[in-house]
Formats: structure tokens, C-alpha cells, sequence
């Protein structure tokens, strides 16, 4: 029964992102294809950050970093000429996978709170320092003069062409995480978040594995980034500000942690949202704000779960 | 269900009347909060005035002005130009306090061939090498001001002067404008935090170097913080501050006795006499209560400039090129009085030494002293490639 | 020398205003093991509500209760309706649901007072200023906020070290069942020790009025530097949120003013001029992640939980 829910709202979702540009672009909208495939980047962003929050129970407030990382790729390239889509995106993914086994290796020997700050320490450091790199356009931000060249293979500055990449990056990635999710390995993250004193009894190496986790999904949010960049055309350090990160975790916890399509329909229920209140009455974060509230303190299987009809029982973790 | 939601509001959107009546949609952006949302405050109030004063009416056409609130945020900026472009189709965009929320925004508004006029930031890339045929200034370019000052300071052979800008495009104009004309020493340059309150260790590090005078450049909430501080700290009465758009209209109330007897430049002010500034003030004042500032009055010259464009094609929209040569023959009753456009679009204009004095009513104001420059172009116009 | 002194004093200043929003949020989660993020959006009530009242009443003391009294009634507020419930979640989802509160108080101020910020004026009796050595003169209102933030640190030990409600904090810190069992009322003993949380807040609030914006979103900043400070200073710990408030305060100012003449001497201008605001800001950052790589638990943890 849930299952066939499951399906349908999952299914008729992707349909309506598959058939929108045409609608969107038929009636004259293109500002549509804009926002869907700003949301379905950030569903991006937000699927990683599920996939070490909701299975593996990391609590990362320094997400928003990756995703400037992989934004500053592509600029800090494109500003020395480099327009190359295959080697910016791939500096971008290396450039994130780095930092991310750099931040994780240091944070992951904390827990608790101690794990909540450090991250965000970094996402912080990470942030001044983009500030005050001058040369790239400190708080300015940077302008990046034409998107990542892809040749004949796709041309990323038709908004259309930008939109399905992103979509099929979206798709690829949610079918890829829930193979990662049912494999051996993701089966021993998730236990790792259940009861990591049980796992390291067993004989497991909790470290490593939460860190492969924590480097995987920083990349994935890096190339959120890379993707960004080329749909804004400009970078600034405001994309790592630690209220971003906050504001990704909102769109998991919205559309449903722990569930990997989830974070997908958080990011446009956030999103939309957003540009729907705003449109309304200035004052739309008043009601944003209880909004998240009512829906930690009642619901944790968010708007998705509420969809598919499913309660998860809310227990508390150890530690 | 959410997805049936999405779908069903794409699909509303073919059912809205694709031709409305024809109107003149006018997208501002300024900043509505934070210390700042006090010049965003002046915009919006005079260009309202200037609309209401047109009856409502742009070029005969009935019109709106659409806000945006860029929280002096580059990125923000940008991103509600561009929702202003697609999803509002705006048929001109103004407004504009920061240099570099107008660069961040610029890119995408000049290759829509919407006609942008600027209504305070003035970047030197954009009178120079970036200049575009549907841009104009309704202001003045960034270092054109500093230079009256400095060319001031020059004059009085002043030498040892320190001074302050905050750390962003407009910033470092600021400074070099007033490099250009004041040739003595300069004690130091010093670039703070956009948006920093807290100015005890710069203020610190000026009686450490002590010099002979100070000059600074802190719009908004930055001023009000750094003058405030700076007169408390005692060091006013040693060494004298200069400002450029740092005490105005915007942040006299909240200064208030800490500014007395400041020395400021602008283009304009409210005691600038000619009929149409005259008519400007009286009925700002009289609308709202309180004394315009150059914003304001930029806004105000913005509104009527695109009203002179557009009747001067008589409301067809669609010619842009001769909107954009109705604006550049500046043929419209100016605040400033009236000026000429130079070949990159940017008016040739005076400047003015101001004072901050009491008035009658014992309000503090800026009062013009003397002309320093008349007719002044701008430093970069040879940059320009267009014509 | 005159300039370190002055830096020196800047530091500490800034220091005890961190101490301040520090001891509220240490206090909160050592004993509640609560992590409040809309602590900033009590500091952000305590600066408008006496940028109001100043502004309303020219009274600086009033200004001050009136601070007080409303970040009490909202802190009370606030832990009834929302706290009760977040006490036995996830550290996570008392950060989700505080997050949510930021964004709702700082659209709340927004409506009350409007977008654009609130100033206030350094009030008559502590306006001027003290030369401290010969031609150094330093603002009076700053030597009072530095005077006034030690104050209330000497009363909070005396508070919590020697009377019987601060014994029951301690205790209720240490076992929090055995003193529910021994018919102690927990449940008002934590919205005590909320209220006094949120006054600390408002009061660093109030204080911080005159020096900084009062605007939406000021309480931000300055809670990201709280929770370094008590993560450096040990969670919990009155003494730790002291010391770390005040060294991370002096290593700001110091970082800030000295950092980039400093590179200078070896570095060319232009690269100076990067490094050093750069450094300057992640200087606190560096030093957090510096201090937890050689003491996980911070500088003074406390014994025993």
C-alpha cells in the first residue's frame, strides 16, 4: 500500500519536472525553468546532506561550504580563462572530496554539539575567507563571463539544456544513493547512527566509514555547486554563509529526513514557498519560521512522509 | 499532491489574459532593510512623488513601480533584477544604491536591451570600457565627487590627510577620485568591512597616526556609526573630518550634533535654487514631512527621465533606440538644474561645497558654500567605446 | 604601547559581552543540555526594546529594566511553549526548532519596528571620555560596559557557588532525577534558569545598543561566537565561558588592528592587504579548532554530569 504511494507521488512528480520547460516556455514563463532548476539543484544539496543526516546521523551545519566550493570552481577558472566544463566540473568535484576529507577527518573525532560547531566553524572559515579574496571579488562576488563549455555535447547557457542536465544529474544521483543506501555500506552507516558503540564492538571501523560517507556527500553537494554557478553566472561568499546551511537542513527535515526523495520535495516546498510568500506579504518569514518549528516538533517523516502516509516512530538516540 | 499543485499553477498561467492594457511596468531596486533602508526609504518616497506628480502616468500610459529589497546583498540584487526581467517584465529598470550590487546586476539587464538607468551608484567600469547604449546615469559617476573634494582640500593646501573608505567597488573609487585632484600627503588609506558598526580600532589607529585631517567615505548606517564614535572619542576637535556621502539627509537625524560644521560635496542640494528643485523640495516636504537627500532627488530625476523617454516616442515601448535618444539629450526639467550627457552616458554637471549648519527652524542641514567644479565630466568617458 | 593598551581594552570589552551571552548559554546547556539558537534573537529583544524605551523615555536605567523584564517574559515565554517539548529531542531537532524561532523573531522585530534599524544614543552620564595614560583617551561608555560585564560575572559566581539556588542549579546539572526526587520542582527550576539565560542576553543587548545596529538579524554574529566561546571554554563551565569570552574578545581586536601591519613587515603591501583582514577573521576559528584538537572538551570541563 505505501509502496504504491510511494510510487505515484514519486512518479508524478518527476513527470510534472519533465513536462514543465515545455509548458513553462509555451506560455512565456521562462522565469519557471528558472526556479525548477534552482530547486532541483538545491534538492541536490539537500540529498547529500540527508545521506549523512538522516542515515547516518551526522549533523553537518557546514553544508553550505561544498556548495560554494564547487560554486568557485567554475568561477575562479572561468576568470583565468579556463572555460573547460569537463576539467572546471572536475576540479570542482576533486576541490570538495578534498576539503571534505580535510573538515570530516578533523570533525568526525567530535560528537554531539562539539560536531555541530565545528562544522559550521569551518563553513565559517571558509566564508571569511572568500571575503577577503579580493582578486575573485571578496564580498562583491564574482561574475563568471559565460557558462562551462561542453562543446557539441550540451550547451549549458540554453535554460532549457541547463534544466534536463540538472534533472538527469538528479535523477543519476537519486538512483545511485539508494543503491548506496541498500548496499553493504550504507547498511553499516546507518547502523554506525543507531548505535555506533554496538558497531565498533562488532569489530567495525566506525571512522572510516563515516568519513567515506562525509566525503561523498560533500562532493555531491560540490557539484550541487558547480551546477549553481552555471545557472546564476556570478558566485559570491554569501553561498557559504552558515544561515544557507541552515537553510538546506530546513529542506531536509521539510520534505522528510531519512527518506531519499525526501529531501527533494523539501527543497521545493522551501523554495516555492519562498517565492510564493514573498510575493504575498514581506513578512513571509513569520510564518516560515513556526512552520519549521511545528514540523520538527510533530513530524519528523516531513511533507514526504505525510504524502506516502507514514510515521516514523521518534525515539531518542543515544547521545 | 504537491506535484498536482505545480502542474496546475503552470497550467493557470495560460489562462491569464496575455494582453493587459498597455502599461509601463518600472522595476526599482534599492535596499528596503537592515541600517541602509533608510536611503532605500528616500528612493522609494520620491519616486512615488515623481509618479504621483505625473498623475499616475508614464509618457501617457498608466504605470507602476515595482521594489525590490536587495538587503545590500550582490547576489540578492541580481537575482531580484532577474526575477524583475522574467517574471514581472519590467519595460525599464532603476534604483541602485551599491556599486556592487549594480555590477553583479548589470551583466543580465543590458543583454535583456532593457533600458537601465541608474539612480545612485555610478562604478567607474560602467562609464568606462562596460558602457552600454540602453544604460544611463540619473546620478553621477563615483570618483566625480570625491575629486570635488579633493580638489577642495588641495586648494586649501592642506597635507597629512587619512582616509577611509569601506572595502567594496565603490570604496576604492571613492579614494582614487580623491587622489586625483588632491595631490598632497596622504597619511594613510584605509579600507573597513561593508556594513561594519563597530569602528573603535580604526579609530584607535587614527590617534596613533595622527594627522592632520580626515577624510571619509561611510554611506548609510556606516557613517552614522563611524561619526557618532568619532565624536565621542574626542578626536573631532584635533582633527577635522571631510566626508563625502557619509552626513546627508539620510544620516543627519540620527548624527545629529556630532556633524556640526562638517564639510560635505555633492551635485545637489535641497537649497539648490532653481523652479524645478524648488518645486522638488516643497512638495517632498510637504508629503512627507522630512528634508529629501540626493537620493532622493536622483530618484526623482530617474522617474522623469524615463516619462520624457516615453513620451517622446509617444508609448510605443518597443522603440528603444529612440527612448534612448530622448534620454541622452537630457531634455527634461532636472533637479540639478540643466546638465548634458557625455558620450558614455553619464551627466556633465557642477559640484557643490556643502557645510553642515543649523537651519531656522534649528534642524541641521547641508548648505551650499561654493561651486568647485561647473560643468565636470567624468574621468573614464575616453574608456567608453561607444558612438 | 598606547595602541596595545587600547587594544587590549577594545578586546575586553567585546570579551565581556561574549561572556555575557556565553554564561546564559552555557548555563542553559549544562544544565538543560539544550542548545538554543534563538539565544541571539534574545540578545537582538534586549537592544530594541531599550533602543525604544531610550528613545521613548531618555532614561538609560529604565531602558535597561525594561530590556530585562521583556527578555524575561519572553524567555519564560518561549520555554513553556516551545522547550518543554525539545528537552528529551535530538540535539538536532533543538537546533532545527531554534533556527525556526530566528527567522520568526527576526521577521517579528521587523514588523513591530520596521526594516530599518533602531540607533541609539551613548546615554549623558557616560558620554566623553577617561584618559587612562597621558593623551590616550578612551570612550567612558566602553570602560562602563567592561565594568559592568566583570559586575554581573562576580555576582553570577557568587549566585551560582554560594546561594541555595544556585546549589540546586548544580545539582540539578549533576542528576537531574535525584533532585526531582528529592522534591525539588525541576520543571521551575529550569525556567528559572531560562529567565536568567535570557536576562544575561538582553542586558549584553541593551549594552551593546549604543555601539552596535540595532537591526533584524544582529543577534546572529554575535551567537556564533557565543558557542565558540563556550565550546572553547568548556560547556557548562562558568569559569571556561570567562576565560575563552575574554580571550577570543582580545585575540579579535588584537587579530584585527595588528594582523595585516604584521604581515606587512614581510610581505609585500598588496598581499598584506589580503592576508590580513583574512587571517584576522578566522583567527577565532582557527584557535577554536586549535584548542578542541589538543582538549576535545575544552579548556575548564566540567567535573562530573
Amino acid at each position: 500500500m505505501s509502496v504504491a504511494r510511494r510510487s505515484l507521488v514519486i512518479g508524478v512528480s518527476l513527470a510534472a519536472l519533465a513536462i514543465t520547460p515545455a509548458i513553462a516556455l509555451a506560455a512565456g514563463e521562462p522565469f519557471y525553468v528558472t526556479l525548477l532548476t534552482r530547486i532541483m539543484i538545491f534538492a541536490i544539496a539537500a540529498l547529500s546532506l540527508d545521506l549523512i543526516l538522516g542515515y547516518g546521523g551526522m549533523v553537518s551545519f557546514g553544508h553550505a561550504a561544498y556548495l560554494g566550493i564547487g560554486a568557485y570552481a567554475v568561477g575562479i577558472l572561468a576568470f583565468y580563462g579556463i572555460t573547460s566544463g569537463p576539467l572546471q566540473f572536475a576540479v570542482a568535484i576533486l576541490a570538495s572530496a578534498a576539503a571534505a576529507a580535510m573538515i570530516g577527518a578533523v570533525s568526525l573525532r567530535t560528537s554531539g554539539v562539539y560536531f555541530i560547531m565545528i562544522t559550521l566553524a569551518f563553513a565559517q572559515m571558509l566564508y571569511f575567507l572568500a571575503e577577503s579574496l579580493n582578486i575573485y571579488g571578496g564580498d562583491d562576488g564574482l561574475n563568471i563571463a559565460q557558462p562551462s563549455d561542453f562543446g557539441r555535447l550540451v550547451d549549458l547557457g540554453d535554460p532549457p539544456t541547463l534544466y534536463y542536465v540538472v534533472l538527469a544529474v538528479l535523477l543519476v544521483l537519486l538512483l545511485l544513493s539508494r543503491q548506496l543506501i541498500n548496499s553493504r555500506f550504507g547498511l553499516l552507516v546507518q547502523g554506525v547512527k543507531s548505535n555506533e558503540r554496538r558497531m565498533a564492538a562488532l569489530g567495525f571501523p566506525t571512522f572510516r566509514y563515516k568519513l567515506v560517507a562525509f566525503i561523498l556527500s560533500g562532493t555531491i553537494c560540490g557539484l550541487a555547486g558547480a551546477l549553481f554557478a552555471n545557472l546564476t553566472l556570478f558566485c559570491s561568499p554569501s553561498i557559504m554563509h552558515w544561515t544557507r546551511s541552515g537553510e538546506i537542513m530546513m529542506m531536509v527535515i521539510l520534505g522528510g529526513m531519512g527518506s531519499l526523495f525526501g529531501p527533494v520535495l523539501g527543497a521545493a516546498l522551501y523554495l516555492l514557498l519562498e517565492t510564493v510568500l514573498s510575493g504575498a506579504t514581506e513578512h513571509w518569514q513569520a510564518i516560515l519560521g513556526p512552520l519549521l518549528v511545528l514540523v520538527v516538533l510533530f513530524s519528523r517523516s516531513g511533507f514526504f512522509g505525510m504524502l506516502i502516509g507514514e510515521r516514523t516512530a521518534r525515539g531518542r538516540a543515544d547521545g | 499532491m504537491k506535484s498536482t499543485i505545480a502542474v496546475a499553477a503552470a497550467l493557470s498561467l495560460l489562462v491569464a489574459p496575455a494582453f493587459a492594457e498597455q502599461s509601463v511596468k518600472i522595476g526599482f531596486v534599492t535596499t528596503l532593510s537592515g541600517p541602509a533602508g533608510v536611503i532605500g526609504k528616500h528612493m522609494k518616497d520620491a519616486s512615488t512623488l515623481a509618479l504621483e506628480m505625473l498623475g499616475g502616468k508614464i509618457g501617457g500610459l498608466p504605470a507602476t513601480i515595482v521594489y525590490g529589497d536587495d538587503q545590500f546583498k550582490p547576489d540578492v540584487g541580481r537575482q531580484i533584477s532577474e526575477e524583475m526581467l522574467q517574471r514581472d517584465k519590467v519595460d525599464f529598470m532603476t534604483g541602485f544604491i551599491w556599486s556592487n550590487v549594480l555590477l553583479a546586476s548589470y551583466q543580465p539587464i543590458i543583454r535583456s536591451g532593457v533600458i537601465l538607468i541608474g539612480a545612485n551608484a555610478g562604478p567607474h567600469e560602467l562609464a568606462g570600457a562596460m558602457c552600454a547604449p540602453n544604460y544611463f546615469s540619473a546620478s553621477w559617476q563615483n570618483d566625480q565627487t570625491p575629486e570635488a573634494m579633493g580638489k577642495f582640500m588641495n586648494d586649501q593646501k592642506m597635507n597629512d590627510v587619512y582616509l577611509i573608505a569601506p572595502d567594496y567597488a565603490a570604496g576604492k573609487d571613492m579614494v582614487n577620485g580623491f587622489k586625483r585632484y588632491f595631490k598632497g600627503k596622504v597619511a594613510a588609506e584605509v579600507y573597513t568591512k561593508p556594513g561594519q558598526s563597530d569602528y573603535q580600532v580604526e579609530i584607535s589607529q587614527i590617534r596613533q597616526a595622527a594627522p592632520k585631517a580626515l577624510f571619509i567615505f561611510l554611506p548609510g548606517g556606516m557613517g552614522i556609526q563611524f561619526v557618532k564614535q568619532y565624536a565621542q572619542s574626542g578626536l573631532r576637535d584635533q582633527i577635522p573630518l571631510y566626508s563625502a556621502f557619509t552626513v546627508d539627509e539620510t544620516t543627519l537625524p540620527a548624527i545629529g550634533d556630532a556633524a556640526a560644521g562638517n564639510y560635505e560635496v555633492s551635485f545637489w542640494s535641497p537649497d539648490l535654487d532653481n523652479p524645478r528643485n524648488r518645486q522638488f523640495v516643497a512638495a517632498f516636504r510637504a508629503k512627507y514631512h522630512y528634508m529629501p537627500s540626493y537620493y532622493a532627488a536622483q530618484s526623482f530625476d530617474a522617474i522623469n527621465m524615463i516619462d520624457a523617454a516615453v513620451t517622446a516616442v509617444k508609448g510605443n515601448l518597443a522603440d528603444k533606440q529612440g527612448m534612448i535618444a530622448a534620454i541622452d539629450k537630457a531634455d527634461f526639467p532636472s533637479v540639478r538644474g540643466a546638465f548634458k550627457y557625455g558620450p558614455n552616458h553619464f551627466p556633465i554637471e557642477n559640484f557643490y561645497l556643502l557645510k553642515i549648519v543649523k537651519d531656522a527652524d534649528g534642524e541641521y542641514v547641508r548648505k551650499i558654500q561654493s561651486t568647485i567644479f561647473a560643468d565636470h565630466a567624468d574621468a573614464y568617458a575616453s574608456e567608453c567605446k561607444m558612438k | 604601547m598606547t595602541a596595545v593598551l587600547e587594544q587590549l581594552l577594545n578586546g575586553a570589552q567585546f570579551g565581556v559581552m561574549l561572556f555575557l551571552m556565553a554564561a546564559g548559554l552555557t548555563l542553559i546547556f549544562g544544565i538543560m543540555n539544550l542548545i538554543n539558537l534563538a539565544h541571539g534573537s534574545l540578545y537582538m529583544a534586549g537592544a530594541y526594546v531599550a533602543a525604544a524605551t531610550f528613545a521613548a523615555f531618555g532614561s538609560f536605567l529604565l531602558a535597561l529594566l525594561a530590556a530585562l523584564a521583556a527578555a524575561v517574559a519572553l524567555g519564560a515565554a518561549i520555554e513553556i511553549v516551545v522547550f518543554r517539548t525539545l528537552y528529551d529531542r535530538e540535539h538536532l531537532d533543538q537546533v532545527l526548532a531554534t533556527f525556526g524561532l530566528i527567522l520568526f523573531f527576526n521577521e517579528l522585530v521587523r514588523m513591530i519596528w520596521g526594516a530599518t534599524a533602531l540607533y541609539m544614543q551613548v546615554p549623558a552620564f557616560l558620554a566623553g571620555h577617561v584618559e587612562l595614560l597621558s593623551g590616550s583617551p578612551y570612550p567612558t561608555y566602553r570602560l562602563a560596559v567592561i565594568g559592568a560585564g566583570l559586575a554581573v560575572a562576580l555576582l553570577l559566581h557568587l549566585l551560582i557557588a554560594r546561594t541555595r539556588i544556585g546549589m540546586l542549579i548544580r545539582a540539578g546539572a549533576s542528576n537531574r532525577a535525584m533532585v526531582d526526587a528529592l522534591g525539588v520542582n525541576v520543571t521551575l527550576l529550569y525556567t528559572l534558569v531560562f529567565a536568567l539565560g535570557a536576562a544575561l542576553a538582553a542586558f549584553a543587548g541593551a549594552m551593546a545598543g549604543p555601539i552596535f545596529t540595532v537591526e533584524s538579524g544582529m543577534g546572529e554574529s554575535v551567537l556564533i561566537l557565543a558557542f565558540v566561546v563556550i565550546v572553547i571554554g568548556g560547556i557548562g563551565s562558568l569559569r571556561g565561558a570567562f576565560v575563552a569570552a575574554l580571550l577570543v574578545g582580545i585575540v579579535d581586536a588584537m587579530g584585527r588592528a595588528f594582523l595585516r601591519p604584521l604581515l606587512a613587515s614581510f610581505m609585500s603591501h598588496a598581499a598584506a592587504d589580503n592576508a590580513g583582514p583574512a587571517l584576522a577573521s578566522m583567527l577565532i576559528y582557527i584557535l577554536m579548532a586549535a584548542i578542541l584538537l589538543i582538549r576535545p572538551q575544552g579548556l575548564f570541563p566540567p567535573r562530573g554530569r
